[in-house]
């Protein structure tokens, strides 16, 4: 998928991919320039790897956000076979910005859920910008006890600015579903892999991300707070994401320090929105080992596991 | 999104209008407009005695509004929170923390004991609003998790009394985790066939309405008390049109259906008592 949107400290690689483009063109018309064209393309990769290696904390939550970067029906495709999305909460209605259904992993039935971006503006709005109503939240615990039920894990996939907060999500219960997810999800009989691949957003977040394994895309961000939200509050600026984005620290990296993920998952060079193919390959290398290894425990073992786990995110002095 | 915009009205302004009864002899009552002797306040447990309004109140005090008179002891009490993250805006979260905890009180948003009601054993968990807006970090997680835990070990019912903004911002991720954490909890109590009974009072928002708060048996609200998921002000700001009248109070939420009764908090122990009295297993 040829990339349309470039964010501001990409374009110098871009700028050099075009010249390597052009002289590759030359190249077909005759002239010898394959030692000219490989020393540039060397060249393209070493910047490209040093501003990806750098990146701050702000430009990584940029790359998070990605309008280019895979979505939830993305990953779908390229890992799973056999999807079959299913709709609705059986209460109020379907919400778009949460999908979800069985489908086949490595050949094994698997119940995959995921907060669904929009790529152009109709998309977006029709996913609401990634951003649930209590619906959603609701459908996807109705998917995990329909897991549970027939036996099958649960694998999630997170990325949403955070949970929708309009008057009707307010008055249909936004609190009291997130709420109800964290609770039943830590009980689940069944064993849950959750892949924060774009934006972990909050509660919003969380709703869908209590498991036993957490994976998250080196480039991806979770947070208590969106930078801008975090910047709103503490400077009553919403447009100084970029110190809040320091202040709170989101990215994979500081994260795992903390114990709160298990693992990074590589992105291949320049970021996920770059290749989709790849970056789904070494998710699903992941999401594969870990299975393996969950699928040995016992449905009161996954419990206790994923208990242990989330008791132990704490730090104070007594 | 932000939970926060309540804390922010409120963190560092524990003297606002709202909280607790002001100073002084005679206070004009929020509810009513009317001139009360604040003496008259602080004996109705900070309830104006003319029209009901319901002040803010200290943990402590409610504490004792609530259990049988030397019936309590308190657990976790030197639990305090650390700046992991070097978290700094205009001022560190350390000196956050060192000025909360200066002001007296409390070493963090939430007293947790073991008391009793007219009797029955309980475990009980108040959470003070003047400490940092009452956000949940760490320390209000950790503490609130362990009073679920003896709740399933002693078989007594858990209460938990929130007035929070929502997690804490600056333990960023690990706030966030203290939701999934005391859930958790619910989910083992409830396996356990234990009672909970969530209190929510003026103001419940975010985070904590967004995790245990809202995971009640039995879900109190104190009357008028601002509940929900985000604050008035974000929604504004997101919807770009004026709130309903009444929007996110408790008589608001007792219509959508999001809480069972209100109860005034001159008629809570007795309640409560009441409804632990009915909900009790006999055979633990």
């Amino acid at each position: 998928m040829a990339a349309q949107f470039h964010l501001e400290f990409e374009k110098p690689v871009v700028e050099l991919e075009k010249k390597v483009d052009e002289l590759n063109a030359l190249a077909k018309n005759g002239l010898d320039i394959s030692s000219d064209i490989s020393a540039l393309e060397a060249r393209v990769e070493e910047m490209r790897n040093n501003i990806f290696s750098n990146l701050t904390r702000w430009q990584t939550a940029q790359v998070a956000r990605h309008v280019n970067r895979p979505f939830t029906l993305d990953y779908i495709r390229l890992i799973f076979s056999e999807f079959v999305e299913l709709h609705g909460d059986r209460n109020f209605g379907d919400d778009h910005a949460i999908v979800g259904g069985p489908a086949r992993f490595e050949g094994k039935p698997v119940m995959v859920i995921g907060h669904q971006k929009g790529r152009d503006t109709k998309e977006k709005v029709y996913r609401n910008f990634g951003m649930p109503n209590p619906e959603g939240y609701r459908k996807a615990l109705r998917l995990m006890k329909m897991a549970e039920q027939f036996g099958l894990p649960v694998i999630t996939f997170v990325d949403t600015p955070g949970a929708y907060p309009g008057i009707g999500a307010e008055e249909r219960g936004q609190a009291e579903a997130i709420a109800r997810n964290l609770r039943e999800m830590a009980a689940l009989r069944t064993p849950i892999i959750v892949c924060v691949t774009g934006e972990g957003g909050s509660g919003g977040a969380l709703a869908i991300a209590v498991g036993n394994r957490i994976l998250m895309l080196e480039h991806s961000i979770y947070a208590v707070i969106s930078p801008e939200g975090c910047a709103a509050i503490l400077w009553s600026d919403g447009t100084k994401g970029e110190q809040a984005a320091e202040a709170l620290k989101p990215t994979a990296k500081d994260i795992i320090r903390l114990g709160v993920i298990d693992e990074i998952i590589k992105e291949p060079p320049g970021g996920a929105h770059r290749n989709h193919q790849v970056t789904a390959i070494a998710l699903k290398e992941a999401i594969s080992r870990n299975l393996d290894e969950l699928e040995k425990l016992s449905a009161d073992e996954l419990v206790e596991d994923r208990y242990r786990k989330f008791r132990a995110m704490t730090r104070c002095v007594e | 999104m932000s939970w926060f915009t309540k804390e922010k009205a409120g963190i560092e302004k524990s003297d606002s209008k709202k909280s607790k009864v002001p100073e002084g002899m005679w206070v004009k009552c929020p509810g009513c407009s009317g001139t009360i002797l604040s003496l008259d306040i602080e004996a109705n447990q900070n309830v104006c005695p003319k029209c009901g309004h319901h002040f803010r109140i200290d943990a402590v005090k409610r504490l004792k509004n609530l259990l049988d008179e030397g019936s309590w002891k308190e657990f976790d009490s030197g639990m305090t929170s650390v700046d992991f993250l070097e978290f700094k805006d205009a001022k560190s979260y350390q000196d956050r923390i060192n000025a909360a905890v200066a002001k007296g009180g409390s070493k963090d948003a939430v007293i947790c004991v073991e008391g009793a009601i007219e009797g029955t054993r309980v475990q009980v968990s108040v959470f003070d609003f003047s400490f940092m807006g009452g956000s949940m970090g760490s320390v209000v997680g950790e503490k609130i998790t362990r009073s679920i835990e003896r709740g399933i070990t002693l078989k007594q019912p858990v209460i938990i009394i929130s007035a929070s903004g929502g997690a804490r911002m600056q333990e960023s991720i690990l706030s966030l985790m203290q939701m999934a954490k005391t859930s958790a909890a619910l989910a083992k109590l409830k396996e356990a066939g234990v009672p909970f009974i969530s209190v929510l009072t003026d103001p419940t928002t975010g985070g904590v309405t967004a995790s245990f708060a809202m995971l009640g048996d039995i879900n109190i609200a104190e009357p008028k008390a601002l509940i929900g998921f985000a604050g008035p002000r974000v929604i504004e700001q997101t919807i770009r049109q004026k709130l309903p009248e009444g929007f996110q109070r408790a008589e608001y939420l007792l219509d959508h259906g999001m809480v069972d009764i209100i109860i005034p908090r001159i008629e809570m122990r007795q309640k409560l008592s009441s409804i632990l009295g009915m909900l009790r297993k006999t055979d633990f």
